[in-house]
């Protein structure tokens, strides 16, 4: 035994001695990951937020959350003399006389962004594998909590420094508030503390901001991923796989290596962007003032379809009883965002509903083979994408020549008829798929070599799969859908008709599929050969 | 006066007296008559200008302005407009347009600037207007205010121009043009005489030394760096997140997938 080998375990004795850490450590530095780059982008998310973190540590150093009204002395010379908040006046401190602060303040939006955009894939991957099915229910509603507090989070980051483009998203924010009928005044006279603008909206949502959200956050993540921890990670179909085994490799020393190598490189990509480019150049907007706002205001891209969806909205308002109720912010603003995420929420008791299937699944599926969940998910985003399409309308206008009308009757139809037609063709485009996986386990690959037999016979040779390929094609369940028992064995009629009608039919639309081969096809097809 | 009293004696004093008298009187007399003279050559020159201009006009302009300015259905009367006008529109190539759309997009002007000129002479005949403006008359390095610049910027060319001065969507197909790379004349020129959907400004709305200051700031804009690295336009959110998209996520998926191809 060398000196450093007995140096290092006289160390882990004593350390083992005294928390009994040997036993875990052994137990869990074994514990197997499947591999797969589909199950990095969750960890995208993870390292982003520590990035989050760390850099908004850095910037909580010289923030000052202040509406107090000062005259900028900075360097930056186009707003010397300005008056402004204490707290834009800060952020342009940060950005011009901190040293490296600009950076940090880039990396933390660009780490945002990025946070943002693999949380999206991450959800999406979770979502097309069936990933969120038996036992893992809560983890995906752990996960569309993290969603949604990662858009507000967001929301109230980039308000933080009081610039005039943020401050027009608050005051587009103060109308959503506002529009809840009944109380929405009074909520937004308790939210700002007071009329639009308030000088106390901004210390409070930046106590929100580094404190409330982000501790709440971590809890979240915590949990989600001792979820994943306890019940293991999911895994695709392949030889060898069960519901019951997870084959991939240990954490130690394999992922810790790949886990550990992915956070430098995640961090490396962000500061790489908040090195080189430009992201909200507060001091190009100006302060602040409600009389300003500036031509092509935008939010983040991750509110960006809330923003398409109140612009595409008609100037629908009523007025009764002494109130008037704003449909046009009302419905995008609040009745369509809450419908999404409560659905989203609730899809997979929806989907185990529907199919009658609760048990344990591990193994993931392919899209193709469950084509209404994939057609449902390619619907949603159908809509997300129009929607956020429209938000982004008047600089599509100017960059392509188009009129900022069309686009909007343009979005306006192509949000009610795109996303049907979306669920219809992915949809199509599953069961082809099924049916080009059947004729590839029936008759094996088309090589393109063609043959002549001795009586003159051409034929195309086809290339049998492999025995693993076959199983890969085959290895997934068609569920028959659930029959409708409308009158029982006593001929008493069924009590629960139009629920049990509902689940039938839902039921029957998800189990169409192409059949898939089974061995007697297999053997049929051979004595016909041969 | 020690040099008159010592000199006043001398033998050339008379002569010399008699010279400058008699050269006062010619000179102040060859000026008096000579003005008259020149205004007349001015004059002459001026209405040479306005017929060039007319000239000019009815090649290229009547045929949708009218053969007198008085406008039709496809253009609108250019009675009135002002030499300004005739200026900007011309000298930043918007007219004569080059499709009947929406609006008249800035190109390389198709006059020269003597006939733009001469254009503008004609059209001021037509009736009084706002005179155009050359960029030395406008002393915007001297006079403006960067500071207050921004301020009267934001506060009324931002809603249309965006606020870094890049231009935005109007309803329709129609857009407020970027202002970078305006020559200071015609962003003047714009503001007093407001061109297809802008607004006249006033000189009581923005006063002249406003006028200089908002100038001020947009030069300012146009050649201040991009601190941040790569401005993305200048447009705010929308290129950021397409860049996040794209190059960000893009560069992240593609390492994960190098990550794990290894095992396979």
């Amino acid at each position: 035994m060398s000196a450093r080998e007995r140096v290092a375990g006289t160390v882990a004795n004593y350390v083992d001695e005294r928390t009994g850490s040997a036993k875990w450590l052994k137990k869990n530095l074994n514990k197997v990951f499947p591999d797969h780059w589909s199950f990095m982008l969750g960890e995208i998310a993870l390292y982003s937020f520590v990035i989050l973190l760390l850099s908004g540590t850095f910037l909580t150093f010289w923030f000052d959350p202040s509406m107090e009204h000062v005259v900028y002395k900075g360097s930056y010379q186009p707003l010397k003399d300005v008056e402004m908040s204490a707290a834009y006046a800060s952020a342009l401190n940060i950005s011009f006389d901190v040293r490296g602060g600009l950076l940090m303040r880039q990396i933390h939006h660009w780490a945002a962004l990025i946070f943002m955009a693999s949380i999206v894939v991450h959800l999406l991957r979770v979502f097309f594998t069936g990933a969120f099915r038996k036992p893992r229910e809560f983890n995906w509603i752990l996960g569309i909590g993290l969603l949604t507090l990662g858009i507000v989070e967001g929301f109230l980051g980039y308000s933080l420094p009081d610039d005039l483009l943020s401050g027009t998203g608050v005051r587009i924010a103060h109308a959503i508030i506002q529009a809840i009928p009944v109380v929405g005044t009074y909520l937004s006279f308790f939210a700002f503390g007071g009329a639009f603008p308030s000088e106390l909206f901004i210390p409070r949502i930046y106590v929100v901001h580094i404190l409330l959200i982000p501790g709440i956050m971590l809890a979240l993540i915590t949990v989600h991923l001792m979820l994943v921890w306890y019940q293991k990670h999911t895994q695709y179909p392949g030889p060898g796989r069960t519901e019951k085994n997870v084959v991939g490799y240990p954490l130690m020393p394999v992922y810790m290596a790949k886990a550990g190598g992915f956070f430098f490189i995640v961090f490396g990509i962000t500061a790489l962007l908040g090195a080189t480019a430009s992201i909200n150049p507060i001091w190009l907007y100006g302060p602040y003032t409600p009389a300003q706002v500036s031509a092509g205001s935008q939010p983040d891209w991750y509110m960006g379809w809330l923003d398409g969806l109140v612009r595409m909205a008609p100037p629908w308002e009523t007025y009764a009883f002494g109130y008037t109720i704003s449909w046009n912010i009302l419905i995008p603003g609040l009745i369509i965002p809450g419908i999404i995420f409560t659905g989203m929420a609730l899809y997979p008791f929806i989907e185990s509903w529907i199919t009658g299937d609760k048990r344990e699944h591990h193994i993931l599926d392919r899209p193709r083979n469950v084509p209404n969940r994939t057609a449902l998910g390619a619907m949603s985003l159908t809509f997300m994408i129009v929607a956020l399409i429209n938000g982004g309308n008047d600089l599509i206008a100017t960059h392509f020549d188009l009129s900022i009308n069309q686009i909007m009757w343009g979005t306006r139809i192509g949000i009610i008829l795109l996303p049907p037609l979306a669920f219809v063709i992915t949809k199509r485009i599953c069961l082809s798929l099924q049916r080009a996986d059947r004729e590839l386990v029936l008759h094996g690959r088309e090589t393109g070599r063609l043959v002549m037999l001795p009586h003159g016979e051409f034929v195309e040779v086809h290339e049998e799969l492999t025995p693993e390929k076959k199983w890969l094609l085959t290895q997934h369940e068609q569920a028959a859908p659930i029959e409708l028992e409308l009158v029982d064995q006593a001929g008493v009629r069924n009590p629960k008709t139009f629920r049990a009608k509902l689940q039938a039919r839902f039921s029957a639309a998800n189990a169409e599929a192409v059949a898939k081969p089974t061995a007697q096809d297999l053997k049929q097809l051979e004595n016909e050969h041969h | 006066m020690k040099f008159l009293s010592k000199y006043r004696r001398h033998k050339f004093a008379t002569p010399m007296l008699i010279v400058i008298a008699l050269s006062t009187l010619g000179f102040t007399f060859s000026a008096a008559t000579a003005s008259p003279a020149k205004s007349e050559l001015a004059a002459s020159a001026k209405s040479t200008l306005i017929a060039e201009g007319k000239e000019i006009f009815l090649k290229g302009c009547s045929s949708c302005h009218g053969l007198n300015g008085e406008g039709a259905s496809i253009a609108p009367s250019l009675i009135g407009v002002g030499a300004a006008s005739v200026d900007f529109q011309v000298g930043t190539g918007r007219m004569p347009m080059a499709d009947m759309s929406q609006q008249a997009m800035r190109k390389a002007p198709l006059y020269t600037e003597e006939e733009t000129a001469a254009l503008a002479a004609y059209v001021a005949t037509l009736a009084p207007g706002p005179a155009s403006i050359t960029n030395e008359e406008i002393t915007w390095e001297r006079d403006g205010s960067t500071a207050d610049g921004g301020e009267l910027f934001r506060n009324n060319c931002a809603m249309c121009h965006n606020f870094a001065g890049q231009g935005g969507a109007l309803t329709k197909g129609k857009y407020a043009p970027t202002v970078m790379g305006v020559e200071p004349k015609h962003i003047y020129e714009a503001m007093i005489t407001g061109p297809q959907a802008m607004p006249v400004f006033s000189d009581k709305t923005i006063t002249p030394q406003e006028k200089l200051s908002i100038i001020k700031w947009i030069k300012s804009a146009e050649s201040e760096p991009n601190l941040g690295g790569a401005s993305l336009g200048r447009v705010g959110p929308v290129t950021e997140g397409l860049l996040v998209w794209t190059l960000g996520l893009g560069l992240l998926v593609a390492i994960a997938v190098w990550l794990t191809a290894k095992s396979r």
